[in-house]
């Protein structure tokens, strides 16, 4: 047996969250992730999905990016550097956005939440903190300040039916007065900390951001262990996070969007503000837009056994049309489910395509999203 | 961690259970739990094939990963387990019994497999 898609890391300079040592004890298997030693699984991938998607899962995520932008010109510096329109939020909301290169490749997609008129709080992916901050310093404006403050959080997501009964024990807010994508200054187990009602899961959830000091993640999460034990809590690893996120066709950075990628070929044209003004790559935008893309990134699901994986050809009459940038075997829907870049001719819902998997050609169905269509 | 004493073991991870010319191989407990729930199995080689030590015969998938399957000894392929084709978690349950892949007919010297002993030093346990 020969492992072709790990790879082994040096684990010596890898950093470690709040939390490792609480993962180590629940026996996780931990694993080099974006320099960090991340536990991708605890009992298991599939038991671990199945608990977000029919009861509640807890997410150690600590590993993701922080940065605040704050001062009279922190709005101007947001809707300059990324693609959505933070004019339009209210304190206390929050979107889903992307940052581009004046080539309207894209640099990390992110959250954007506004906490005031003037200070903004960027949520950006663990692999790209340096690449990101230094673009963003690259195009800072008079009038801010920019801080990378990843160091000083701890983010926990628990996500899930259950996971407003979880953690309503808990918190000292209203958590049903939360919109969705929508955020409060709250506590939660004694701790201050923001309670976003936000994730990656496609699951009602929240996202916990507090203090990184050990003894108080250990707290929160101990606490909400607790109280998520009549539910049937789970911890949740990064591999069973995956998977959810490709159920519901939800990108990730590096493998279905990057720097080669658009927001309008990859889907995101919903977040995509051309109207709001001036921001980095909106030319090269408005002219894909209008020229439309010649490839589109689309979701699929295997109409045979077989799972799609990273990189395998996508095929239409024995022709290369297309590449697969996400695959994995669905726990919920127990057949291979994926993601790719397909020409844009091939793209229409129902679709059949073909992915090359060992030299044969498996057929799948383009399906619209997300891929897991809940009842 | 189980590592049986009357079977040998191929560095590969595979496993080989053999009764005088006819062999039993499937992956080992520790293969089965690093690779995490097996969802899918992928015999390739057709039963008749004459296959050689260290020679696919196939795949085996977990939910992130897919790994080769090595032949731990030159033989014949005689029968595959319908059991880990319907039911490939079985392989995470029971690796070393309901989950065996394939029936061989040992053509090849299986002498320069490792015991239970050497092979568990040789994955840390």
């Amino acid at each position: 047996m020969n492992d072709q898609t790990t790879t082994a890391t040096e684990t010596a300079e890898l950093k470690r969250t709040a939390l490792y040592d609480v993962h180590v004890k629940l026996g996780a298997k931990i694993v080099p992730f974006a320099g960090y030693q991340m536990p991708v699984s605890y009992r298991g991938i599939v038991a671990e999905h199945a608990a977000v998607r029919e009861r509640v899962g807890i997410f150690d995520v600590s590993h993701m990016g922080e940065v605040t932008v704050k001062g009279p010109a922190a709005l101007d510096f947001v809707q300059k550097i990324t693609v959505n329109d933070a004019s339009s939020l209210a304190h206390g909301q929050a979107q889903y956005s992307a940052m581009c290169l004046e080539s309207g490749g894209i640099v990390d997609d992110l959250l954007v939440y506004r906490r005031g008129d003037d200070d903004f709080f960027l949520v950006i992916n663990a692999s790209n903190i340096a690449k990101d901050f230094a673009w963003m310093q690259q195009n800072a404006l008079e009038g801010m300040e920019l801080k990378n403050v990843s160091d000083d959080y701890t983010l926990l997501a628990v996500q899930g039916p259950k996971s407003a009964d979880t953690l309503r024990k808990l918190a000292s807010a209203d958590l049903d007065a939360i919109a969705y994508y929508h955020f409060v200054d709250g506590e939660v187990a004694g701790v201050p900390m923001i309670i976003s009602r936000t994730g990656y899961t496609g699951e009602l959830g929240f996202e916990l951001y507090f203090s990184s000091d050990t003894a108080t993640g250990e707290r929160v999460w101990n606490a909400i262990m607790e109280a998520g034990a009549e539910f049937g809590i789970e911890p949740v690893g990064l591999g069973a996070r995956d998977t959810l996120r490709l159920e519901m066709g939800y990108c990730l950075y590096g493998n279905d969007i990057d720097e080669s990628t658009n927001t309008i070929e990859a889907g995101l044209g919903w977040i995509t503000k051309i109207n709001k003004g001036v921001f980095n790559g909106r030319d090269v935008i408005v002219k894909v837009k209008e020229e439309k893309p010649h490839r589109k990134l689309v979701g699929f699901e295997m109409n045979e056994r077989g799972i799609p994986r990273q990189h395998y050809d996508i095929t239409v009459n024995g022709e290369r049309v297309g590449e697969v940038t996400s695959g994995t075997s669905s726990p919920t829907m127990g057949k291979g489910i994926g993601m790719g870049y397909v020409e844009s001719r091939y793209t229409g819902i129902g679709s059949i395509i073909n992915v090359m998997i060992r030299g044969q050609a498996v057929p799948a169905t383009i399906v619209k999203l997300p891929i897991l269509k809940k009842g | 961690m189980n590592f049986p004493e009357q079977i040998k073991y191929a560095k590969s991870h595979e496993w080989l259970r053999q009764d005088g010319t006819t062999g039993y191989v499937g992956v080992s407990d520790f293969a089965q739990s690093e690779l995490g729930d097996v969802v899918f199995v992928d015999i390739s080689a057709s039963v008749g094939d004459e296959l050689e030590a260290g020679e696919s015969f196939g795949t085996i998938e977990a939910v992130k990963t897919v790994s080769d399957l090595y032949m731990p000894v030159s033989g014949k392929l005689l029968e595959v387990n319908q059991i880990i084709v319907d039911k490939p978690e079985t392989i995470n349950s029971d690796p070393y019994g309901d989950g065996w892949m394939i029936k061989i007919e040992v053509t090849g010297d299986a002498s320069n497999l490792l015991d239970a002993g050497a092979y568990g030093a040789s994955v840390g346990h």
